[in-house]
């Protein structure tokens, strides 16, 4: 038996580019199905979800303004760096006692999905935007924006795929976003943050943070520079808590369950749409 | 008001009149005694009903409760007719009747014979458009020029448009499969009713769904009469329901568990609750809301053109337009002469009887709204703001309001970050393109904006760095059934109008 004695990480948040602690300085064990634990992981509040949603208000003028073209080689850098940290993620996927057969399936389903969602980024406004023969001497496009700001709150199952599946058709359309990680194994979420930003991801992006959901929703939803919320949370019970923050700023509320995340289904341009804004710009047409 | 053409009126260094292009200087000497003799539109021939009561399932229905509100004419304060107050009992059957339509009738038949419905409707809105135009001026107070010119033809135009969609719908969503969403509950505002009315009810017949529509309490006259329409387009019962009344009837409507989705526009105020009351179910909605318009004038602007360009954008419709431009940003350079400009071209505006053919600016809508912009004007003025109205002279009766601007104001006043929906415009100016942006996007509100320039590479970089849903550059409040419409931010969520209007009303499968 090997008497070396191994070092265990110290699993942080991933904000604005950096790796802070929680403002709070608490955490939460992270339990395998044995009820034993595996880690700690930050318990993010109030304060965190604050700065967090600060860091990707600052990082979304710069974000939305770089070329679709560096968006998607960006997002396909992801897919690049996590198909080199595999084995990384199968171990904390199987942490709290899943297969590795199946963490390994999901680890490169998200790959996968990083891969399909970076070739979206510089079609989308062609898909999507519009040339309107408008019947006055004018010319007329429609083409889609990001709407700002996105909240983002993960459901507990494929905690890797799932919070993949969420972020990449948000970041695509040139969103940037905070994400609560799965609150019972929250470790695959946060340590894609290393995947970030070794991807030459601006910092603030992406944020993402973990802890106990009832401590960070309300917030997050009822924050005001909040301009979307991706709710993929099967917990039906709290949809109207998020509704009714999203209405005190209009805010656009996405309630988003799908049945398999490892389905093909998930990649879905509509998704993106979702999170765009059509812009419409006229101009008079004449000598 | 043509972008086309503007007044030439600028002072010299020795303060003598300077004519800016070959004619202008005549043009000034006409204005000194032009006066255009009345030219009142006849409205004898109207046919309004003393009362109207709500149309439900193909028949105009007494109300349960059997009260009426009354319709007056803002411009005279004279009753034009009464319809009814719609409660839920009323509501709920026009829901009932919405939905026996859907099921039965309205989603098994094909979208081809759907849209031939839809451009019935279109024609039959052109064939009585000289009644819907006059009907809507007495009902509303906006200048018949405008809702015979622009609310009426564009009304017809929208059901046209998407008449062609109904049986196109595949080609819209490309990788999806449409469906229809169901039964629709749609709200409208009064400062554009029956256009609003098309921008609703047009898309979501023809994506399939059947509707029950609550017009605004103050204007529901044209909207009755498209029930007339509807009847006598032979459209089959329950597919379009119109339930009057106010807020009540309202939120019975958005309450009504049946409904599958909410369309709403007015204020941003009213869409909150709306919004909060939908929470927690799934009811789909799309919301159209209120606007504070930046019109962004840089130095190099064609100067004429764009005072046109700023009256227009504020004073189109008595500035009762969510995405009127009533936040002129004009840079330093030329803020001085465009501002006098703007006064000159304001001292001209005819403000008066709504039905006549020469007027620029008709009848505020209500008391209500009237006493609204009143109190938003004193709130200017204690402010500390400078203040203008133009020489118009008013009608002793109705409610009527003088064009009115602001200079000298702040970003934080209230005039500037709270919708007055009035014809009045508060002026900033800025002196680099980032102050403009900056100030153009600090408010709640992303509807609409301006900008006038004459360089195409500073319009493009205008219209990515502003964030609103329309950007109209070198030109402003210009509307087209194949052009989406709608908000950033409180302004609203989802479009109208193009092909993008279409994504409110379907649900899309795999």
């Amino acid at each position: 038996m090997p008497n070396r004695v191994p070092v265990l990480k110290t699993y942080k948040t991933y904000v604005g580019g950096k790796f802070p602690r929680s403002e709070s300085g608490r955490t939460y064990a992270i339990k395998n199905n044995k009820d034993k634990p595996v880690a700690n992981a930050c318990r993010c509040t109030r304060k965190d979800v604050r700065d967090a949603v600060l860091a990707a208000k600052s990082a979304f003028g710069g974000w939305q303004n770089r070329s679709a073209y560096n968006r998607g080689q960006i997002l396909y850098r992801m897919g690049e760096m996590l198909e080199g940290r595999k084995t990384q993620f199968i171990e904390e996927l199987t942490a709290r006692g899943g297969k590795e057969k199946q963490a390994l399936h999901e680890v490169e389903a998200s790959i996968d999905r990083f891969i399909y969602y970076a070739g979206w980024t510089d079609k989308i406004a062609q898909v999507f935007g519009t040339i309107n023969p408008v019947a006055s001497p004018h010319f007329n496009f429609s083409s889609p924006e990001p709407t700002g700001i996105v909240g983002v709150i993960s459901p507990e199952d494929h905690p890797l795929l799932s919070v993949v599946s969420l972020m990449a058709p948000v970041i695509a359309g040139g969103n940037t976003c905070v994400l609560l990680a799965p609150q019972f194994n929250p470790l695959p979420a946060v340590s894609l943050g290393e995947v970030l930003q070794s991807s030459d991801l601006p910092g603030g992006v992406v944020n993402i943070l973990s802890g106990y959901h009832n401590e960070m929703t309300d917030h997050l939803t009822s924050h005001m520079d909040v301009n979307a919320i991706l709710n993929a949370s099967g917990d039906k019970s709290l949809r109207k808590l998020y509704d009714e923050n999203g209405s005190i700023s209009v805010k656009r509320v996405k309630h988003y369950v799908p049945e398999n995340w490892l389905s093909e289904s998930v990649e879905d341009p509509y998704l993106i749409q979702e999170f765009m804004e059509i812009k419409t710009t006229w101009h008079p047409v004449g000598m | 008001m043509s972008e086309k053409t503007g007044t030439n009126i600028t002072k010299a260094a020795n303060g003598s009149p300077k004519p800016s292009s070959p004619n202008s200087d005549l043009k000034n000497e006409f204005a000194a005694f032009l006066n255009y003799a009345p030219a009142p539109e006849s409205s004898e021939h109207i046919e309004i009903k003393d009362r109207y009561q709500h149309f439900i399932d193909g028949d105009f229905t007494e109300p349960v409760k059997n009260r009426y509100f009354k319709s007056i004419n803002p411009a005279t304060e004279a009753v034009l007719s009464e319809f009814a107050e719609g409660t839920s009992e009323d509501v709920d059957a026009a829901v009932k009747a919405a939905r026996k339509a859907y099921d039965k009738q309205w989603s098994v038949l094909s979208g081809k014979e759907r849209g031939k419905y839809i451009f019935r409707i279109a024609r039959m809105i052109q064939e009585r458009s000289r009644e819907l135009a006059i009907t809507e001026t007495m009902d509303g107070g906006k200048p018949i020029r405008e809702s015979r010119d622009v609310d009426v033809p564009l009304a017809a135009a929208y059901f046209f448009y998407y008449a062609g969609w109904a049986d196109k719908l595949k080609y819209a969503f490309p990788g999806k499969t449409p469906v229809p969403v169901g039964v629709c509950g749609q709200i409208i505002p009064w400062n554009f009713p029956l256009l609003m009315l098309s921008w609703k009810i047009a898309p979501a017949l023809a994506a399939g769904n059947t509707v029950v529509l609550k017009p605004a309490e103050t204007t529901p006259l044209t909207a009755l009469k498209f029930a007339e329409i509807c009847r006598d387009a032979g459209l089959p019962k329950g597919v379009v329901n119109i339930v009057t009344g106010a807020g009540q009837t309202g939120a019975a409507l958005v309450d009504h568990p049946d409904v599958d989705k909410i369309a709403f526009t007015g204020s941003t105020e009213v869409g909150k609750i709306i919004q909060k009351s939908l929470a927690g179910t799934s009811k789909k909605y799309s919301l159209e809301l209120g606007g504070k318009g930046p019109n962004i004038v840089y130095d190099d602007a064609p100067v004429d053109q764009a005072v046109e360009g700023v009256i227009n954008a504020i004073f189109f419709n008595q500035g009762h337009v969510c995405c009127a431009g009533s936040r002129l940003l004009v840079q330093e350079g030329i803020a001085e002469k465009l501002i006098e400009k703007l006064k000159a071209r304001m001292d001209s505006l005819i403000v008066g009887d709504p039905l006549d053919k020469n007027t620029d600016i008709g009848a505020i809508n209500s008391k209500m709204q009237f006493e609204k912009i009143e109190k938003y004007i004193e709130i200017g003025k204690n402010e500390g703001a400078e203040f203008y109205q133009s020489s118009s002279e008013l009608p002793s009766n109705g409610f009527f309001c003088k064009p009115t601007i602001f200079t000298g104001v702040s970003q934080s006043n209230r005039i500037v970050q709270e919708e007055i929906f009035g014809p009045v415009l508060t002026i900033q100016t800025f002196r680099t393109p980032q102050e403009a942006i900056e100030k153009a996007n600090n408010t709640p509100y992303g509807l609409a904006s301006g900008v006038w320039t004459d360089k195409g590479s500073k319009i493009f970089e205008t219209g990515k760095s502003v964030r609103s849903g329309v950007m109209w550059s070198n030109t402003y409040n210009k509307f087209d059934p194949t052009s989406p419409f709608g908000g950033y931010k409180e302004s609203g969520i989802g479009r109208e109008g193009g092909l993008h209007g279409l994504y409110p009303y379907v649900n899309l499968g795999h």
